[in-house]
């Protein structure tokens, strides 16, 4: 039995204006209020093509490898549905501004590189909101803010065989287009939105029948409906009940999926050229400067980390999950040469105090610099590893260097011996049947004597110090 | 009307900045034209002439158009007034904002005194699908004005306004221009703005002016040609002036005669007008040349397949949810059918119904593809026509004006804009100019095409003959 999956994948380009007007693309306003003749499609407004969705759509083509056309084309694709102003979408069908293209993803068998088919361009359409009793009479309410917002669509050749690989194509190119800055990736604000194509057949060598399923809002679903159904057609074929070639809803709330009314499934868009819009010409200018401006992208940056700095795949993975935060290890890789305890010390302490935050690092005052000016200190034992825990959240809120931190915590190491030794006296005399313990052999007590110590100077005594004194005095 | 008004918008223009005229005194006289004659004529839709008299009134007689009035057909758009494109469908349909070319006018001084009848979102050829009234032909008033520009063709024809802006599919300011006894001009396509103009083909729609002289075009094209960045179609290109290219005389030009049109039916006396053309360029320092556009008789089949599968797609959204006519139905599809069914008359119907077909599955290739494959080779073989001739003279219709109600089969209908499509479908400038009158006194029109921008060269052309043949510059 072997399962097929393809995902045709709705990116929306972080523009600040729709793709065909000068409309704010600002999520969560209030309805219908950023809107104008152009997207609500009223008669005699024209649609003009924004550069700029263009420009983050050759990011991603050129990010995934695609071959972007010097000539692509956009086309209408007519439908009437009230949320479609202009009762047709413009969208590119024929001639796509890209096609071809991977991208990698991690599975249980290693890295492996999933084909795309292609990459085009096109406008979302409104959002209907409809009442719950609907089939009752009830009222549909059309919000046309999300209209004419600039969408990608990414459709990949059927390369993946579970709902755990497609969750990972959906975590890997979310990772990216953040990282390229050209798209929130938000599944539950509808910046990504993703239909699934699965097939299962028992013939290794062929396709099943191809079930296309929507309704999908996150990618737990995603994984979900594949899941559910991976299942389903195997009990199909099976009971030799044939399966159709179908669209089917996931039901979010049970977990399954349900064949689509044929007439929501089935149309005939009649695509033709758009003949408002000219052809889209993609100048080898235009597209050097885009490739100039690209990064490094997330998976190079991961493979790197391993090589030059030793990280296991784990800590490379995680630390390059977010652009900001790779940068910014390798900011702080640069200054302080200790990559192996800086990916520690990002991913334990400054992760936690992140989430305690609820801020991601670029939102806090915690530098590249600051970071390695504290783990130096822990290193050449001016302050302790529990007091660099203390000092952390003052560099993360306020931007203080970690020396000015310190300062203000009082929390320089004491490493005077003769202060030491006079507490490590006054601890051996207070602990004297654990003293006497030590000096009969039983070198674990040490480890307690210390932390009495410790706790006597509130933590600021240097620790090697004190254990090194106690010996001395118990010796 | 007092006989030493102006006739052109030339003259009147000369007579406001000489203050023999004041805007709003001729503005007045028009007003009693319109009352007198349009209860006749029925040129317009909606008349504001309230409005456009006090907008005379600060007029500047430096501006432009000084205060002339102009009348805009009724699928542009003018913020704040009706824009019904001769449908129920946008019956009280008022415009949210104003046309760029609309603007244009404004800005030069222009006052609208009103919205002009057309066939419906602009199919036809005579007016009479205008879903309220048929508009009468001011030469004669048992006849068609033509169309669908009819309404600003018979505003200019009867006194109504010095000028109209019209729009221009197949031939809809040229045709019904000729039937006038004016001239309507068709600019090259993505010359003049199309934004505010209601969608009907939308690669062949086309804003053009209406004048009573070639001059007066090239007037109005001075103000209506510029570039809009809310036309992503809308050409960049050098300043002309468009007036100040008018040249006396033919001289040195090459005026060509297409060789498959030769053969066409038409009425005697156009032909003569034809030849009465040749003559007048011949005398005026012209060669004449005949060519060769093979496919050109092809123009007509393939029009009739973009056109409507364009019109399909832009007239889709008047479905009855956001704006204009609604008729509940019990779900959505059966609210988009009563109110389509009732919103349209039938020719846009059996437009919507062909375009949706010569676009559907299994029907693409060989109807729509195929279309546009034509509308290539034709376009390819105009402009190779025009490498040897430097303007083509065609009639602009097969007949002079009939009279309401004569034709009745839309395939007739069609068959007459034979002349006009071909400019439509190159995206060429084209032309038609009075050129005499046929044994009943009506108008004749000729027509001129030009290779893309070169408006001002086939102005200049037509000017020519247009003079020539009797007509006022």
């Amino acid at each position: 039995m072997i399962t097929t999956i393809g995902l045709e994948i709705h990116v929306q380009l972080a523009t600040r204006s729709k793709m065909f007007c000068g409309c704010s693309t600002a999520f969560g306003d209030e309805p219908n209020t950023h809107i104008c003749p152009v997207c609500l499609g009223l008669p005699g407004a024209l649609p003009v093509l924004n550069a700029t969705a263009v420009q983050l759509a050759i990011g991603i083509a050129m990010a995934l490898g695609c071959q972007l056309h010097e000539v692509s084309e956009f086309s209408r694709k007519n439908y009437f549905y009230p949320d479609l102003p202009k009762s047709y979408q413009i969208t590119q069908y024929d001639r796509p501004i890209a096609t071809g293209g991977s991208l990698p993803i991690a599975t249980a068998g290693g890295t492996r590189a999933i084909r795309l088919t292609r990459a085009h361009i096109e406008e979302d359409a409104g959002k209907s909101m409809h009442a719950a009793d609907i089939t009752l009479g009830g009222e549909t309410l059309v919000d046309f803010n999300r209209c004419g917002v600039p969408l990608i669509e990414i459709v990949t050749e059927p390369d993946m065989q579970s709902g755990d690989e497609a969750y990972e194509f959906l975590r890997s190119l979310r990772r990216l287009v953040r990282w390229l800055g050209v798209s929130s990736g938000d599944m539950e604000k509808g910046a990504m939105r993703c239909d699934v194509n699965v097939s299962v057949s028992p013939d290794p060598s062929r396709h099943g029948t191809k079930v296309e399923i929507k309704n999908l809002n996150s990618f737990r679903s995603v994984k979900r409906a594949i899941d559910y159904e991976e299942q389903r057609q195997a009990q199909c074929l099976a009971d030799g009940t044939p399966i159709p070639m179908e669209t089917r809803h996931f039901d979010e709330a049970l977990g399954t999926t349900a064949p689509m009314r044929s007439k929501e499934a089935s149309n005939d868009y009649r695509y033709f050229p758009e003949p408002d819009l000219p052809l889209l010409m993609l100048g080898a200018a235009e597209l050097a400067s885009v490739r100039e401006h690209l990064p490094e992208l997330p998976w190079e940056m991961q493979a790197r980390f391993e090589s030059e700095f030793g990280l296991t795949p784990y800590d490379a993975a995680l630390l390059t999950e977010e652009r900001s935060t790779a940068e910014f290890f390798q900011r702080t890789v640069v200054i302080s040469n200790n990559p192996r305890k800086i990916a520690t010390y990002m991913e334990t302490e400054v992760a936690k105090l992140l989430n305690e935050r609820g801020k991601t690092l670029s939102e806090t005052m915690l530098t590249p610099e600051a970071l390695a000016g504290l783990l130096t200190m822990v290193e050449s034992g001016i302050i302790s590893n529990t007091a660099s825990k203390d000092v952390l959240p003052l560099l993360v809120d306020t931007g203080v260097t970690p020396d000015e931190a310190v300062r203000k915590l009082g929390l320089e190491q004491v490493s005077d011996t003769s202060a030491i030794e006079e507490l490590a006296r006054q601890v051996i005399i207070e602990n004297a049947a654990q003293a006497e313990q030590f000096r009969s052999g039983k070198e674990a007590v040490l480890g307690f004597l210390v932390g009495q110590l410790m706790k006597k100077s509130k933590g600021k005594a240097n620790p090697k110090l004190a254990g090194e004194l106690l010996r001395k005095l118990l010796g | 009307m007092n006989s030493e008004l102006p006739r052109s918008l030339d003259q009147y223009r000369r007579a406001v900045r000489t203050h023999v005229l004041s805007p709003t005194e001729y503005l007045q006289e028009t007003r009693e034209v319109i009352e007198q004659n349009d209860p006749q004529v029925r040129a317009f839709l909606h008349l504001r002439l309230d409005a456009a008299i006090s907008e005379s009134k600060a007029a500047k007689s430096s501006s432009l158009l000084a205060g002339a009035p102009i009348a805009i057909k009724d699928n542009i758009m003018m913020a704040g007034e009706p824009c019904t494109c001769g449908s129920l469908m946008l019956e009280h349909y008022v415009a949210p904002y104003t046309a760029t070319a609309v603007q244009a006018l404004l800005s030069a001084g222009a006052v609208v005194p009103g919205k002009t009848n057309l066939d419906e979102f602009a199919m036809g050829s005579s007016t009479e699908n205008s879903a309220f009234f048929p508009t009468h032909n001011p030469q004669d008033l048992s006849r068609v004005p033509g169309g669908s520009s009819g309404g600003s063709t018979a505003a200019v024809a009867a006194g109504f306004a010095l000028g109209a802006v019209g729009s221009d599919t197949g031939g809809s300011v040229r045709q019904p221009a000729a039937f006038c006894g004016v001239v309507g001009f068709k600019p090259t396509y993505g010359l003049v703005s199309r934004y505010g103009l209601v969608a009907f083909g939308s690669s062949l729609d086309c804003i053009g002016p209406i004048t009573r002289s070639v001059r007066d075009a090239a007037i109005m094209l001075n103000i209506m040609a510029v570039h809009d960045p809310r036309d992503a179609t809308s050409l960049r290109h050098a300043p002309v002036d468009y007036e100040a290219s008018l040249q006396p005389s033919l001289a040195g030009k090459r005026l060509g005669i297409i060789h498959e049109l030769q053969g066409l039916d038409v009425q005697p006396e156009i032909a003569r007008a034809m030849e009465d053309a040749r003559r007048a360029a011949l005398q005026s320092g012209a060669s004449v040349v005949e060519v060769s556009v093979p496919h050109i008789l092809s123009a007509l089949p393939a029009y009739y397949i973009i056109a409507p599968a364009e019109c399909s797609a832009n007239l889709g959204r008047f479905d009855g949810v956001r704006y204009g006519l609604h008729l509940e139905g019990r779900d959505m599809t059966e609210t988009y059918s009563r109110t389509r069914n009732a919103g349209f008359g039938s020719e846009v119907k059996r437009r919507i119904l062909i375009g949706a077909f010569v676009l559907s599955a299994g029907y693409y290739d060989a109807y729509y593809k195929k279309a546009t494959d034509v509308r290539q080779l034709i376009t390819d073989e105009l402009d190779l026509a025009l490498q040897s001739a430097d303007v083509l003279l065609t009639p602009t219709t097969p007949t002079t004006a009939f009279k309401l109600g004569a034709v009745s089969d839309p395939l007739e209908m069609y068959k007459a804009d034979v002349f006009t499509i071909p400019a439509n479908l190159g995206g060429l400038p084209a032309i038609s100019f009075p050129a005499g009158t046929d044994e009943s006194g009506l108008p004749i029109g000729l027509q001129l095409m030009g290779p893309r921008l070169g408006d001002a060269d086939l102005l200049s052309a037509a000017n020519v003959l247009f003079t020539s043949l009797g007509g006022a510059s």
